[in-house]
């Protein structure tokens, strides 16, 4: 036994010998300028596929903060722009990059002919206004930086945010109550509970994950009907304080963790199940709570099918999904405004996810990784 | 002490036994919410769905007998009449060939990529990368349809600056419009990408070692360890991938609406399920869609562990 401890004392420092660790003491040029390369091609690599990655967010803010006219204007540069005026005796005239004979030269269009155009040179101003030949429709406009938010202003005066942000958030806080309530109850049952067939069970739970809601939604709207719930938010809250597969999940894996030690003598002291539940099992969890909380927060952010089947004529009870669901069909009218719309719905998720990140991402990894 | 214990003896039996009893009623107390739902919102609807199944019941009359009669086979013989229904399987099933492929290397190179210690900032690329995933799907499908626009869109831009003369449509023409929605898809990567990341790091850095020692390059590497040692999460990701192909449908309808625009290219096989229960109202035939979905999903399932139990390696010997 203690033969044994000595051989890994003694081969600690082996394992963590690292051999990049010499060649920062005996400095080898070629390594290190070859570890050097390295760091720059990968880290460049991923700044290309971050850059391709994000770009529809690039085009949703450019193009929200544009006027529509300059997605379909010839020579427009890709930012939120505006043509740049000069003013010339009092009234405004647009900047052109005009080929002359002295080379290109930024020329104000007083009055475009057909084939030929009165200018003004800014920079020579003793010339007056002068007739230059050429088709000013061929000149390169000038644009300046310029942000619009027309299109904001109209998204949020044709859509009534307000209303749908709070039907959203009303949702959401009350099935997140509900899936809070149901899932921490069945994930302390299969945590913590010798049961008959309780393995059956779990495989049964975990079963469910494949159902298709395809399979199940005819029946439950009939059952919904009969009991008068469409057309009300019932049918999307009731079923959430009845447990899903996921967040049971996530639960249970962490309740697992817990050590067995702090229930067992919280029942010892003659606390009923329940009671070690709340006072001692809950606020050991509160990373999982967090991350389930935030989990059913953004799903009923995103919910569609369902408040689509259920609220279907009813928009004064629309979530923000379904409220906004018509501006991918008018994007093609109004692009600027669907944009606007788009980015108006993501940037609360957006937000929070950046906020709560940690708790977020160690969710993800609960649930995936331990199956 | 040891008269307690004495006493503890004698009466072990029939207290150990209350005990047990308690902890039974009390476990299954708290497995209450979640029989219930099974029962109420799953199990009963699923048999309801099989009834439903052998008859014309249609949704605009309430739900009572007298408003419906019984066709037996006449639903199911109608899938192979109905000329939606199996071209609507093949949309489904081409979406998945190519969004199932892609839904595993993409987040696979994301993780690997994060992983690297030659990258600087790999946090924050892991928070950038996972961003997309918390955008709502309406948000991002507006999003893709402009940028997928075939003239002002920034990929087709892009693509005529690399010097593509003639840069797919997407949305508007129909073999363009799945791989379109599958680029969407890209989008909603961040979870695999945690998962694949996290098993990554879960690899036992002895193995690259050894196998350095051994003069194995960085490739062979990748696919003689990391691949195998990664393989249960990968398994999961493609399972969970299929399972969610197959009801897959809600930016489909967002952008080809319920004729699933252009010339039904996007009409998806929940879509049609959705038209058919939703639209027409006729349930009974929905329900035979609804079941073969259900059946679809079971058989991949299925499928995927039959195939798992001979291919993923599970370090713990399990």
């Amino acid at each position: 036994m203690s033969i044994t401890l000595a051989v890994i004392k003694g081969a600690a420092p082996m394992a963590t010998f690292d051999p990049t660790q010499t060649n920062k003491i005996s400095f080898r040029p070629s390594r290190f300028l070859r570890r050097i390369a390295s760091t720059v091609s990968v880290t460049a690599l991923g700044l290309l596929t971050m850059l391709l990655f994000l770009l529809p967010l690039g085009y949703m803010l450019s193009t929200a903060f544009k006027q529509d006219s300059q997605l379909s204007a010839q020579n427009a540069p890709l930012w939120p722009a505006k043509p740049a005026m000069f003013k010339y005796e009092g009234k405004e005239y647009p900047l052109y990059d005009v080929p002359t004979e002295e080379g290109v030269k930024r020329l104000v269009l007083i009055q475009g002919y057909r084939e030929d155009s009165d200018v003004y040179d800014p920079a020579r101003p003793e010339k007056g206004v002068f007739n230059v030949v050429g088709r000013w429709r061929t000149w390169e406009p000038i644009y300046e930086f310029s942000l619009t938010s027309d299109n904001f202003i109209k998204a949020w005066n044709e859509v009534n945010f307000t209303l749908l942000f709070r039907n959203t958030f009303a949702i959401a806080i009350l099935s997140t109550i509900g899936t809070l309530i149901s899932c921490i109850m069945v994930a302390y049952g299969f945590a913590r509970f010798r049961l008959p067939g309780k393995n059956i069970l779990f495989l049964i739970l975990m079963g469910t994950i494949m159902l298709p809601s395809q399979a199940t939604i005819i029946p439950m709207y009939i059952f919904f009907t009969k009991l008068g719930w469409t057309g009300s938010w019932l049918p999307l809250l009731v079923p959430a304080f009845f447990a899903n597969a996921y967040d049971v999940f996530l639960l249970r894996q962490y309740f697992m963790t817990i050590p067995r030690d702090l229930d067992e003598a919280a029942m010892m002291d003659g606390a009923s199940p329940m009671r070690t539940l709340v006072s001692v099992i809950i606020p050991q969890a509160v990373p999982a709570i967090t991350a389930v909380t935030l989990f059913h927060f953004f799903y009923a952010w995103n919910q569609y099918f369902e408040p689509l089947v259920y609220l279907i004529g009813k928009e004064d009870l629309y979530p923000i999904s379904v409220g906004i669901g018509r501006f991918v069909q008018t994007y093609t009218i109004y692009p600027g405004r669907a944009a606007a719309t788009a980015a108006l719905t993501l940037v609360l998720p957006a937000l929070m996810f950046f906020f709560a990140q940690r708790q977020f991402m160690q969710g993800v990894v609960i649930t995936g990784v331990e199956k | 002490m040891s008269a307690a214990q004495a006493v503890s003896l004698v009466s072990a039996k029939p207290r150990t036994s209350t005990l047990r009893r308690r902890e039974i009623s009390w476990g299954f107390f708290f497995l209450l919410p979640w029989l219930i739902g099974f029962f109420g919102f799953q199990l009963i609807p699923i048999a309801m769905t099989i009834f439903l199944s052998f008859t014309d019941y249609k949704g605009t009359s309430e739900f009572a007998p007298g408003n419906f009669n019984f066709v037996g086979l006449d639903n199911y013989a109608r899938v192979f009449s109905d000329i939606d229904a199996i071209p609507s399987m093949i949309v489904t099933l081409k979406f998945a060939l190519i969004g199932i492929p892609l839904g595993l290397i993409i987040p696979l190179y994301f993780a690997v990529l994060v992983n690297s210690r030659r990258l600087i900032g790999g946090n924050l690329f892991r928070t950038l990368f996972f961003l997309p995933t918390v955008i709502p799907i309406v948000a991002g499908t507006i999003i893709y349809r402009g940028t997928l626009n075939a003239n002002s869109g920034w990929i087709n831009l892009l693509l005529r600056w690399l010097g593509v003369a003639d840069p797919p449509r997407w949305f508007s023409d129909p073999f363009w419009a799945i791989p379109a929605l599958n680029l969407l898809g890209i989008w909603g990567v961040g979870n695999a990408m945690l998962i694949l990341l996290a098993s990554l790091q879960g690899v036992p850095t002895e193995l690259y070692e050894a196998a350095t020692v051994d003069g194995a390059n960085a490739v062979t590497k990748f696919f003689k360890i990391t691949i195998p040692m990664i393989s249960p999460v990968i398994f999961y990701n493609v399972t969970l991938g299929i399972i969610s192909a197959f009801q897959y449908f809600v930016p489909a309808m967002l952008i080809g609406g319920l004729h699933g625009d252009p010339q039904k290219s996007l009409l998806f096989f929940p879509l049609h399920f959705y038209r058919q229960g939703f639209s027409f109202s006729d349930m009974g035939y929905a329900s035979v869609l609804a079941l073969i979905l259900f059946v679809a999903s079971m058989i991949a399932t299925a499928v995927m562990f039959f195939f798992a139990q001979r291919n993923v390696y599970y370090a713990g010997g399990d």
